[in-house]
């Protein structure tokens, strides 16, 4: 009976031991590397060496302060923007969907199915300077003539908006397709007009939902730098475009280093402070 | 189910209130499908596109109808083999995270033992990264232990980031199942790997199945770690990248019009079925 009892408590472990081996190696460790590559100095041509060089952290931070505070800006902007027009949307689905719920879904994560660059570079195509979007705002005075919407940080907002909406609308739906109806028929039976109801019965139980909407849409729009790269110009490029540029052109990996921890460190910092304060404890699953 | 006190307080609202109900209700609907029609927007230009025929080098203004972009699908050097890789890669990445996902989300759901949260932590933790920290990081690794950079340390990405995915995919199912089916097996003297191979894996095929193709179509659209340990080879995503600085050519819209309608019959018929499940049940 012990063996038995033994065997059984080995076997969570196996379980666990391959994939867990897996992130250990390749996403915890690297971590660590990504810390001790930041502490080093030099240069390309003679090579780089672990000198506690603390300096990158502040360098970067001197250097690309504005770089940083756009990421945040863009990434706030955008998922703000995906929570207001999406939670309309996934009511409506949730609610109103009936037999279509299904379909519908498949529309709202329908962008995912094109490769994100592609859909991407299709916003450069509606945004251009000569297209419909640029033409329609220019007759209702909301772009001078002559001006353009590519290559500004709108474009970017817009974009990042775009590429990451489903991220919002899929939590949100999820969390008030599960609220019980007969909650706000109660409401409404105690005289809540359907106004009242929804901000006292629906909204509070939808929140979960739209925490998680806001971290899985505000996470990846940080470190994004596609949208900037292809929509934006150098005067909206975010943090991402540096550390990019930082590692795969310039090859100055101790800067890039720096830079991608202190994004990693700010955003974690902010998802802790969020979770704390909206009281989620839930969101490890 | 409404109760008595709903009959007697609708006549009340009177038919202004009714009116603005209907209105309301309709600006929603409406609403939803200028929703729609904008995120459907970049699709239909991709698809469009895919049949221009561009005068310069990049495919921005509509100028006539061609065929030949499909027909030619595989002229520009270097898509074709950049396509290749990418399935090649997504091909073992999620057939390897899909089996590493499931045996974790089974020890998670399963078996209570010591550092269950601390695993669950680790586990949501690459999801709530952002895709460059985890491309610089896994770089800096590979550098620091002098790996060349190519098909293994991309496909070691692949795998490390559909992990995640794929058990959260898997233990969702997992939690939804009764664990008495699994009891029942036990008392019936099966044991653990009979119960497993008879019951428990039928019973999570469709969540395996849905991680697999999940692992599969990120994998496929993966751009900002792959670029970081791609070296010189040339995924799909890295040779769009490469191409949207001097020229889009129309067969990328091709391509990417092809991967959107596999992925969608794939899905559709995901929607199907399980509509037929739960007409039936």
């Amino acid at each position: 009976m012990g063996f038995l009892h033994q065997r059984r408590g080995l076997t969570p472990y196996l379980l666990l031991a391959p994939g867990m081996l897996w992130l250990a190696v390749f996403f915890l460790v690297p971590l660590g590397f990504l810390i001790y590559q930041s502490l080093q100095s030099g240069s390309i041509d003679f090579g780089y060496a672990f000198t506690w060089a603390w300096g990158n952290y502040w360098d970067a931070i001197k250097g690309y302060r504005g770089e940083f505070e756009r990421s945040f800006e863009y990434a706030g902007l955008a998922t703000l923007i995906a929570l207001v027009v999406s939670y309309p949307v996934a009511y409506w689905i949730a609610f109103r969907g009936g037999r279509w719920k299904n379909l519908l879904l498949l529309f709202i994560v329908a962008p995912f199915f094109v490769t994100y660059l592609i859909r991407t570079l299709a916003w450069e195509t509606i945004l251009s300077d000569r297209g419909l979007v640029v033409r329609l705002l220019t007759d209702i005075h909301l772009v001078s003539p002559g001006g353009r919407v590519l290559a500004t940080g709108t474009a970017v907002v817009a974009g990042i908006t775009y590429n990451f909406l489903p991220f919002m609308a899929l939590p949100v739906y999820v969390s008030l397709e599960q609220i019980d109806q007969t909650l706000i028929e109660a409401a409404e039976d105690l005289y809540a007009s359907k106004w009242l109801a929804f901000l006292r019965v629906t909204l509070p139980l939808s929140l979960p939902g739209v925490v998680a909407g806001t971290l899985l849409t505000f996470i990846p729009a940080a470190g994004d730098f596609i949208n900037a790269q292809l929509l934006g110009s150098p005067t909206s490029h975010m943090i991402g475009n540096v550390i990019n540029s930082k590692f795969n052109e310039l090859i100055d990996y101790p800067a890039a280093a720096a830079m991608s921890f202190i994004l990693m460190a700010i955003i974690l910092a902010m998802v802790l402070v969020y979770a704390r304060a909206v009281g989620t404890e839930k969101l490890t699953g | 189910m409404t109760s008595v006190a709903v009959e007697v307080e609708r006549p009340r609202r009177g038919a202004f209130a009714g009116a603005w109900v209907f209105v309301r209700r309709h600006v929603l609907t409406v609403y939803s499908l200028l929703f729609f029609a904008y995120l459907l927007l970049p699709i239909g230009v991709v698809v469009a596109f895919s049949f221009n025929h561009p005068k310069g080098r990049f495919n921005f203004t509509w100028e006539r109808f061609t065929l030949s972009n499909w027909t030619h699908w595989n002229a520009i050097p270097g898509i074709q083999s950049a396509l290749e890789l990418s399935l090649e890669i997504a091909l073992i990445a999620s057939l390897a995270a899909t089996a590493l996902g499931t045996l974790v989300a089974l020890a998670l759901v399963r078996y209570g033992f010591r550092g269950r949260g601390t695993t669950n932590f680790i586990v949501f933790l690459p999801l709530s990264t952002p895709e460059i920290v985890l491309g610089a990081s896994l770089l800096t690794l590979f550098l620091n232990v002098s790996t060349p950079l190519g098909f293994w340390t991309i496909l070691i990405a692949h795998v490390m980031f559909c992990v995640s995915f794929a058990v959260v995919t898997v233990k969702a199912r997992l939690i939804g199942f009764d664990r008495y089916l699994e009891e029942a097996a036990m008392d019936l003297g099966a044991n653990e790997w009979t119960t497993f191979r008879k019951v428990t894996l039928p019973l999570i095929a469709p969540a395996i199945l849905a991680a697999l193709l999940l692992c599969f179509a990120i994998s496929v659209d993966d751009f900002v770690v792959t670029y970081f340990v791609a070296g010189s080879r040339v995924t799909f995503p890295i040779f769009v990248w490469g191409a949207a600085r001097v020229a889009t050519p129309p067969q990328i819209n091709v391509i990417g019009t092809a991967i959107f309608g596999i992925a969608v019959t794939l899905m559709l018929g995901n929607v199907f079925l399980q509509n037929r499940r739960t007409k039936r049940a």
